[in-house]
């Protein structure tokens, strides 16, 4: 505990101006995440009071998109203080976010995921193959992209987005819809 | 004793006919049998060269000689070969004799074969399907076949996977996915429980097949490097190295030394940041917060390294045929010295966190064992096999670019979660220092690819040890160049069936932990 305590102490509060050792200083990114952040934040706040939940489903990608949605929960990027919540259960959620190129075997569950939700409800895909299948347009077993199921609102383009461009592109949106 | 004499040796005391033996590369040797020798071949060499089988394949060769090729791959420790044996089926009667009764780790290819190319394995325990659901893949229609066209029929649907049943008083079923809570990929796990401990385990994957064996067909060697990248993000370096290194070999490319350096230093930053997110992932699997989110910004480090150096924050698109598409000048070197530096400081500081705490050890400690026969029943393989205690490493076995640096390949005797918790901090710790030996080996600019290799008809083996194991490519080229086959194995698919038998006897509430200190990959298990 004292061990955690100090730690704590000395790193201090690394997801403000980003101060790690380890994190290279020079950091200009992390000056524009907070502009960002807090006026994500204010739109949460209008729109969807206090707090934006999604879930988030792979339909079938490689997992770097995945990988860089978890990044922007840890502590540099933290995307929970500005409202933003990944939840567990599609019952929770405000928003769907997929992944990847829709697998025939993931269709089903998608769907389902999709049908648990309440209203009001929208669709965010991250990651070029959730747009029309990407490198896996052509296979005998993808859907060709999430847009051939679901109504998607916001598509977050990259192989995969990073951290960032997943946070400032939800700003855009959110700033753009009623 | 070479390995000439053990191929002849088995073929006396077996009595199989050896049609031929031909040394294609100096690392591999193709060994053609008749169909009815092929169970007895691959038994003995399994039994002689102490290998699972480490791959298993077909080739549709019907259109030139009516027949389907069947390869079954073991690797050779001692020789430093891998070792195929080949034999052709005819395409009228599309069966053969299955080895899944005597090795167990042929069990799953063989389940893959008859599902892509509908070849039967004869007296097969288990002979369900694999990656294409029957819920939503008619009977009938092979992917793998050059024949295949897609749009097909919706009839035939077979409707539920059988899954195995436990009956008795007390007994329940506990179904889990494919949508996790958590944000991870897909997967299907069934447990069959009295009171707390699991007794029985299913794990049906397949949730994200894309058929990417079947997109490798017909692309251009250069195309696909891109589609190597996309098979297992978390290893995408991994993937694209072995590979460029099958294309290599085929083509005659021979990589410049600092070329192979820059790509160990990537191969090894990409075991880093893995192993570091597994360490977090194993703690906050036990509800320790405090160091999992210590890790997760250790791996932001690296993987804002790895965008500084090549681009990326995952690796994609540094690799090309024959070298690598980045330099690597004074300035980014002394960026990864000093990167790693401040690492090397967290990473102490990390450690003592978690062995700090008594809740954490008791834990991690004992849970979730994988006995080391166990292991080599199953031809588990990488970083699980080590922690079992099998001595496996393709970069001591086939050294390549790791025979410049001295590199001492750790291993674990206990199976355990903290077995594998330790392997994986020791196995940091190793990267570290690989790097920067490595770090004096690569040069400048002469990294950069002047000529672009030409495409050769013909066909090699890939392979790197990546951070869960060995990833292993077959690669076929045809005569305009472009890629017939390719066969992908990631170690995944090796060791995902250990994993139901490593949590038996523990609580469901320490699956997780169990599945987080494998940590396999679903997507490079699904193709």
């Amino acid at each position: 505990m004292i061990q955690i305590l100090k730690n704590r102490l000395i790193k201090g509060i690394v997801s403000q101006p980003v101060e790690l050792k380890s994190l290279v200083k020079d950091n200009l990114a992390a000056v524009e995440l907070e502009s960002v952040g807090s006026e994500l934040q204010k739109l949460i706040r209008k729109k969807f009071g206090r707090s934006l939940h999604i879930r988030e489903v792979d339909t079938g990608s490689c997992g770097a998109c995945d990988s860089e949605i978890i990044s922007t929960t840890n502590p540099l990027y933290d995307v929970q203080r500005f409202g933003v919540n990944f939840v567990a259960s599609p019952r929770h959620a405000d928003a769907l976010m997929v992944t990847g190129p829709v697998s025939k075997n993931m269709l089903g569950a998608l769907k389902k995921t999709y049908g648990a939700m309440p209203e009001p409800k929208f669709v965010i895909t991250v990651g070029d193959c959730a747009l029309a299948g990407g490198v896996f347009k052509d296979s005998y077993y993808t859907a060709g992209g999430v847009n051939a199921i679901l109504p998607v609102a916001l598509h977050i383009p990259g192989c995969p987005p990073k951290p960032l461009e997943i946070i400032t592109s939800l700003l855009t949106f959110l700033s753009c819809c009623k | 004793m070479v390995y000439q004499d053990l191929l002849k040796g088995i073929g006396e005391i077996c009595g199989i006919q050896l049609l031929d033996v031909s040394e294609r590369y100096h690392d591999e040797v193709y060994v053609s049998v008749q169909k009815e020798d092929f169970k007895k071949a691959c038994i003995a060499l399994h039994k002689y060269l102490r290998s699972p089988v480490m791959t298993q394949f077909a080739l549709d060769n019907r259109q030139e000689q009516k027949v389907f090729v069947l390869y079954c791959g073991f690797m050779s420790i001692r020789y430093k070969k891998w070792v195929f044996v080949v034999t052709e089926i005819p395409a009228d009667t599309a069966q053969f004799d299955s080895l899944s009764k005597e090795l167990y780790s042929a069990t799953l290819f063989e389940r893959e074969i008859k599902e892509m190319f509908g070849i039967e394995p004869c007296n097969s325990p288990d002979t369900r399907s694999l990656r294409l659901h029957d819920e939503v893949w008619p009977r009938g229609q092979y992917p793998l076949r050059k024949d295949f066209k897609t749009g097909l029929s919706q009839a035939n649907l077979l409707g539920e996977y059988a899954f195995a049943k436990v009956e008795g008083e007390g007994i329940f079923e506990v179904p889990v996915g494919p949508v996790h809570a958590g944000i991870i990929a897909p997967g299907h796990f069934r447990f069959s429980s009295a009171g707390e401990p699991i007794i029985n385990l299913e794990i049906r994957l397949g949730f994200t097949h894309r058929g990417v064996e079947k997109l490798f067909e017909g692309k251009n060697i250069f195309e696909a490097i891109k589609l190597s990248e996309c098979v297992a993000g978390d290893a995408a370096f991994g993937h694209s190295w072995s590979f460029c290194q099958a294309i290599e070999k085929n083509c005659g490319v021979t990589v410049p030394k600092n070329s192979s350096a820059a790509r160990a230093i990537l191969l090894e930053l990409e075991r880093m940041y893995n192993h570091v997110n597994d360490i977090g992932g194993i703690a906050i699997d036990v509800g320790f917060s405090f160091p999992a989110a210590y890790a997760s910004l250790m791996k932001e480090t690296i993987l804002q390294l790895n965008e500084k150096i090549t681009g990326s924050r995952y690796l994609k698109g540094a690799n090309t045929i024959g070298g690598v598409n980045f330099d690597l000048n004074e300035e980014k070197k002394r960026l990864i010295k000093s990167s790693l530096g401040a690492f090397a400081k967290d990473f102490e500081e990390l450690k003592n966190i978690l062995f700090s705490s008594v809740s954490f050890m008791d834990r991690v400690d004992g849970t979730g064992i994988l006995r080391k026969k166990t292991a080599e029943d199953f031809g588990v393989v990488g970083l699980c096999a080590r922690a079992s205690g099998i001595a496996a490493d393709l970069r001591k076995d086939f050294t390549g670019i790791y025979d410049k640096v001295k590199f001492h390949s750790e291993k674990q005797e206990t199976g355990d979660v903290l077995a594998r918790l330790n392997l994986r901090i020791l196995e940091c710790e190793e990267s570290m220092r690989l790097i920067e030996q490595f770090l004096r080996i690569v040069g400048g600019s002469e990294n950069k690819i002047l000529i672009r290799p030409q495409p050769k008809a013909g066909f090699a083996l890939g392979y790197i040890e990546s951070w869960r194991g060995p990833v292993l490519y077959w690669v076929k080229i045809d005569a305009q160049g472009f890629i017939e086959r390719c066969k992908i194995v990631d170690p995944s698919f090796h060791n995902w069936p250990a994993l139901a038998y490593a949590v038996l006897g523990n609580i469901i509430p320490d699956f997780p932990l169990c599945n987080k200190s494998f940590d396999l990959s679903y997507a490079g298990n699904d193709l």
